[in-house]
């Protein structure tokens, strides 16, 4: 390989978004693991965890992260003897990777364009630019769910298998849906590309309300929600894990950091779904009523880039509250509700979504 | 087979409006609680404790007499009542006559202890109560958890508790004191 193209500034910028997304996601997991604490309790009025303490500070219970941290990574690694080693292994791993994965196409801010000596620079924001991003999300995040289902299998133990099984007759109902949920909106955007369709949401409706997704598609970002909790296994969906009647589904016999890495697993996988969600429905990194050549305009790229990089947190961080908020205020389904719910209300509902924005969508994209 | 009624109203069957509701309730309790951390009814032992009863029945103590002598008789009322059988006494003679005795030995095993009460009802002279206020009782072997005549005389009662009054029936009490 040609040495001057390591300096590329296009290749630095490569190399530094697919490490910087993944280590950023991983390291949001334990913020939103005490976000989920505290706010339980609060919730539920109780002080939540706040006891740990460096040299007499708590910082408000986020050291209890730390000594988790140390707590999983110094536990024993317990392999059921009936459990299948490889499998067993293997399971947490494809969780994590393929949950991190599936954020790859995911654009955190407009593409950074500048120019100099060397020519004109093109920086996409999300670590890999394909043009199906969609339908990359929605096949690398199927296969998570094949971590979860062989967890369950290779404990070789009841609980797990019967958690397993939930999960495969819950991702078949709901990936159904979740797929066509989505449909409504893509066809109004005319494309799959995540950056294409979250610049497509960038004009306003009448000089005023910004013409994001949610707007032109409330059916459609409702069942949406609704099936990413199913999607992501989250309360009032998380039978899989239901711990009243499964001990803990398919994640019983695992301790440690390999019990560890399906919670990583879950809350990546919830991050992903909510910066879909965001993208598809919310407008991504549209800063609302300031598009990107404003902003460029007002304080340079790197500024816009900033701007709308926290924008779009702020905008996965609603809703990864969300997913807190609600799981501590619904009840868990029962498991012929999750069915009914899955293929009576919502498969319907976004079958019939898809048929209006296929025939209204052409009188308003004239 | 005959199917029973949905008696939900169809506004509940939807469901989602009432995950709003629900939504605002919780948010509303959080928020709440957020503002004001007062309203969490969680008590941060040790650094804070929940108010005590001066009725509370907590650790003995054994009552003296103006004179630093124990109030007790050795008459053994609270051994008998107790009904964990945890109060060891040895009696010993005293030599003021009009009292006639004393325990040498006044030993409670809190570990069979059932903190009911019994002994101070018991005690014909007042010379037993649970009033110190301690109710953390902790050791680390069995030996910690017998507390001695001398353990008993020194406890203190808890802040707030009224002072004893000698019993009008003490034995040795002279003249002025009764
Ligand atoms: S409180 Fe009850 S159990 Fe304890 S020493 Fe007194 S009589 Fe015995
Ligand atoms: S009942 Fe009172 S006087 Fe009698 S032995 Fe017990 S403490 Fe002493």
């Amino acid at each position: 390989m040609n040495l001057s193209r390591l300096l590329d500034v296009e290749f630095l910028a490569m190399v530094a978004k697919v490490i910087v997304i993944p280590v950023v996601l991983m390291q949001a997991v334990p913020l939103m693991v005490w976000v989920e604490r505290r706010g339980s309790a609060f919730i539920q009025d109780r002080l939540g965890p706040c006891r740990a303490q460096v040299l007499g500070f708590r910082f408000w219970g986020l050291l209890h992260l730390l000594a988790d941290a140390v707590k999983v990574i110094s536990k024993e690694s317990i392999i059921p003897t009936r459990a299948n080693r490889f499998y067993f292994l293997l399971a947490p791993i494809l969780v994590v990777v393929t949950a991190l994965m599936a954020y790859a196409v995911i654009p955190v801010a407009d593409t950074v364009t500048w120019s100099d000596a060397k020519g004109r620079h093109e920086i996409a924001m999300s670590a890999a630019q394909v043009d199906g991003g969609i339908v990359y999300v929605f096949a690398i995040a199927s296969l998570g769910v094949l971590g979860i289902m062989l967890a369950g299998w290779s404990s070789g133990s009841k609980y797990p298998l019967l958690g397993a099984l939930r999960v495969a007759s819950q991702m078949l109902s709901y990936e159904v849906s979740l797929g066509l949920s989505l449909v409504g909106a893509l066809l109004i955007y005319g494309s799959l590309d995540p950056n294409e369709i979250v610049r497509s949401q960038g004009h306003l409706f009448l000089g005023v309300v910004p013409w994001w997704g949610i707007l032109f598609q409330p059916i459609g970002f409702i069942l949406f929600l609704v099936v990413g909790f199913a999607e992501c296994n989250r309360t009032p969906f998380d039978l899989p894990e239901g711990e009243s009647e499964l001990v803990a589904g398919y994640h019983t016999e695992y301790s440690g950091m390999k019990f560890s890495l399906f919670y990583l697993g879950e809350y990546v996988a919830m991050m992903t779904f909510s910066s879909l969600l965001v993208t598809v429905y919310l407008g991504g990194w549209q800063v609302p009523w300031l598009p990107t050549q404003r902003l460029v305009a007002l304080g340079g790229p790197l500024l816009a880039a900033g701007l709308q990089i926290g924008a779009f947190v702020a905008k996965v961080a609603l809703f990864m509250w969300l997913f807190v908020w609600v799981r501590w205020t619904v009840p868990r389904f029962r498991y012929d509700q999750l069915m009914r719910l899955g293929w009576k209300v919502i498969l319907p509902l976004s079958l019939a979504n898809i048929a209006v924005t296929a025939l209204v969508a052409p009188l308003l994209l004239r | 087979m005959e199917q029973t009624k949905n008696e939900l109203s169809w506004g509940i069957r939807v469901y989602l409006l009432e995950i709003v509701k629900g939504l605002a309730a919780t948010i509303s309790r959080m928020l709440g609680n957020l503002l004001d951390r007062r309203r969490i009814p969680t008590i941060c032992y040790p650094e804070e404790r929940r108010p005590i009863s001066i009725r509370l029945r907590a650790k003995h103590r054994l009552l003296v007499r103006p004179d630093g002598k124990p109030r007790c008789v050795a008459c053994m009322l609270c051994a008998t009542a107790c009904p964990a059988e945890c109060i060891y006494i040895d009696a010993a003679e005293e030599p003021d006559k009009t009292i006639e005795k004393y325990p040498k030995q006044f030993r409670i095993d809190l570990l069979r202890c059932v903190y009911c009460g019994y002994c101070q009802e018991a005690c014909p002279c007042d010379a037993i109560r649970m009033d110190t206020g301690i109710y953390e009782i902790t050791g680390y072997d069995r030996s910690a958890f017998f507390i001695e005549r001398e353990a008993l005389l020194a406890g203190k009662p808890m802040p707030g508790v009224p002072d004893v009054p000698l019993p009008k029936t003490l034995p040795g009490l002279r003249i002025g004191e009764r």
